[in-house]
């Protein structure tokens, strides 16, 4: 910019002599750091790269091929999609899974965030009562689906016997699909309390008690606490819990293929079961990666909000 | 964990803050045993006859407490199952734990070119869903031929960008001026790492030691997919074979879920502080 009127160079350079050995020295060292890093960073990378980023990479290209698994893939360009766009059990599954979604994800935060209230009150017995919240979140998806299995079972199940006690009629958990989305519900529910649990409990530890004194003296009751100071002041924690449990609930698998294999017809099938079922039974690789690749970009828009908050939570403490 | 509890002064009467503590007292009662109950139905099940599901009527108790289910689900390869979900698990902690502890330190503490690059590259692996992963990760294994090896489900299963981050945020807090002491007094980076950095991180090994044998222990859909011999089996796969086979045998079903928590409900119970930190700080951090 500045090159045609550029002012006659006052100073020269440092001379070269005082200068040069000090900077190689420096380049020196600051080789062997990048060399240490690469070496330290060496196992992690390799698997990453191998194992994560040239598969994402696959499943891009194969998403645009026929393949079968057996015979070598053929390019297809955007069959696949298209073929997607008129599946009817595709659609299905989406909007499963959006129910799924829609159903878990606010009951378990509200779960979540009532239980903690609760138990951030002294009260009796109280490590035996967290504990017991807590624990089905480290189960197995398959032994939970399969406890769920035990208690929604139509004929000898828990749940129906004790709708039975009370005089009630059996429900069909197994037949109506009504029925086996909410048995699918309800043992997430179950075993994902405890995680929502965890994180507001952590929250509601940031909060300082100074707050609440200050609106007691104010006269503010149990229900302006909340909407006035606790809610706000967990907002982190809120928009943390629905990022994670909105990826989960796009990502559920063990509990729906061990409970009901996404039946009966499709009324459980969610996008990841019918991709696996595609992939690894139908042998229509390139259409289960399609499927795989449309998750994926609902997943990054999440994502994409979760990189913001990110941000936020800077600010926010 | 002390969390402290927000009871407010004494404002309301006495009467009625006695009151509310008998309410909570209760609904956390009620609340916990909810939660509890279909373990309990559970452990019910895998101890009682058969005989005793199928009456119509509620038994909250045994008619006669009984190990059958448990001899029923031992003709299978039970055993074999645990030493190869024990084995698979242990092998994918060393591996995991290992790496992402020295990415994470070279992200941390190490200058070099490419850093935030790699770092942001990694971050994005994080959010792939694993089941879209899935069909490329088959075709590799294969071409490897690590199909149907233990390796098949060890190796993928170490390359996470998660324990990183973790490793990398707890790493940070190490102040660099106890790095540069270790290299003034002529340390190495490999001593400095091992007799300096690593002690200092207990506290995270613990935790990603933790959360990576939760998830590797439990893992089903990756095994289910790559395992095909039976005597290769993970616990996890072997109990839908399981479930497949014997239907409606909820004893033996139930006796082989017990099997496969237990490992994990002693460690949770023992290590439930950690467990708890663990789950919170991927919140928090």
């Amino acid at each position: 910019m500045a090159t045609t009127a550029s002012p006659p160079r006052a100073v020269r350079p440092q001379a070269p002599a005082n200068n040069s050995p000090a900077p190689r020295a420096r380049r020196a060292a600051r080789f062997r750091e990048t060399l240490a890093a690469y070496c330290t960073l060496g196992p992690n990378l390799v698997l990453v790269t191998l194992f994560l980023l040239v598969p994402l990479v696959m499943a891009v290209v194969l998403s645009f091929q026929y393949s079968t698994g057996l015979d070598s893939a053929s390019w297809a360009g955007l069959a696949n999609y298209r073929q997607l766009a008129d599946d009817p059990v595709f659609w299905r599954t989406v909007l499963n899974t959006g129910i799924f979604c829609v159903a878990t994800v606010p009951v378990e935060m509200a779960i979540g965030l009532g239980v903690a209230l609760l138990f951030n009150k002294v009260m009796p017995a109280r490590p035996l009562w967290r504990t017991l919240v807590y624990l089905p979140m480290v189960l197995s998806g398959v032994a939970t689906a399969l406890i769920g299995t035990l208690m929604f079972d139509q004929n000898i199940g828990l749940l129906n016997k004790l709708l039975g006690t009370l005089g009630l009629p059996a429900a069909p958990w197994q037949t109506s699909g009504t029925a086996a989305m909410a048995s699918v519900v309800l043992i997430t529910l179950w075993m994902r309390a405890g995680f929502n649990m965890v994180i507001y409990l952590a929250g509601l530890q940031g909060i300082s008690p100074e707050m609440y004194e200050a609106a007691d003296v104010e006269g503010a009751g149990f229900w302006q606490r909340l909407r006035h100071i606790t809610i706000p002041l967990l907002g982190p924690s809120t928009f943390f819990l629905l990022i994670m449990n909105v990826i989960y609930s796009f990502q559920v698998f063990d509990t729906v293929y061990v409970m009901t294999l996404g039946g009966p017809g499709h009324s459980t099938d969610v996008m990841i079961t019918y991709a696996y079922r595609n992939g690894f039974q139908g042998r229509q690789q390139g259409y289960a990666a399609a499927i795989g690749i449309v998750l994926y970009v609902i997943v990054m828009i999440f994502t994409a909000l979760q990189w913001r908050f990110s941000k936020n939570r800077d600010t926010v403490g | 964990m002390s969390i402290t509890s927000t009871q407010q002064p004494p404002v309301a009467p006495g009467r009625r803050r006695d009151r509310a503590r008998v309410v909570r007292a209760v609904a956390a009662a009620v609340i916990g045993l909810a939660m509890a109950l279909p373990l309990f139905w559970m452990l019910l099940v895998a101890f009682s006859p058969l005989a005793d599901l199928h009456t119509s009527q509620l038994r909250w108790w045994p008619s006669a407490p009984t190990l059958d289910n448990f001899r029923r689900v031992f003709r299978l390869p039970v055993w074999t199952w645990t030493m190869n979900s024990t084995v698979i698990t242990c092998l994918v902690v060393v591996i995991t734990v290992s790496s992402n502890l020295l990415a994470g330190y070279a992200f941390a503490k190490m200058r070099f070119r490419g850093r935030n690059l790699l770092f942001l590259l990694m971050l994005s692996t994080m959010t792939v869903p694993v089941q879209v992963l899935m069909v490329p990760q088959f075709k590799l294994v294969s071409s490897m031929g690590l199909f149907g090896s233990f390796w098949a489900v060890v190796i993928p299963a170490s390359s996470t960008a998660f324990g990183v981050f973790l490793a990398r945020q707890f790493m940070l807090g190490i102040p660099d001026e106890v790095i540069e002491a270790a290299r003034m007094d002529g340390a190495g980076r490999l001593r400095t790492f091992f007799a300096v950095v690593l002690p200092l991180c207990k506290p995270l090994i613990a935790v990603l030691s933790l959360l990576t044998f939760l998830n590797q222990w439990n893992d089903f859909a990756w095994p289910l997919t790559v395992l095909k011999d039976e005597r290769l089996y993970t616990l996890s796969v072997g109990m839908q074979f399981v479930n497949g086979q014997y239907t409606a045998d909820y004893g033996a079903i139930m006796a082989l879920a017990l099997i496969s928590i237990l490992p994990m409900v002693v460690l949770f119970l023992c290590f439930q502080k950690y467990f708890v930190q663990g789950f919170a700080r991927s919140g928090i951090k």
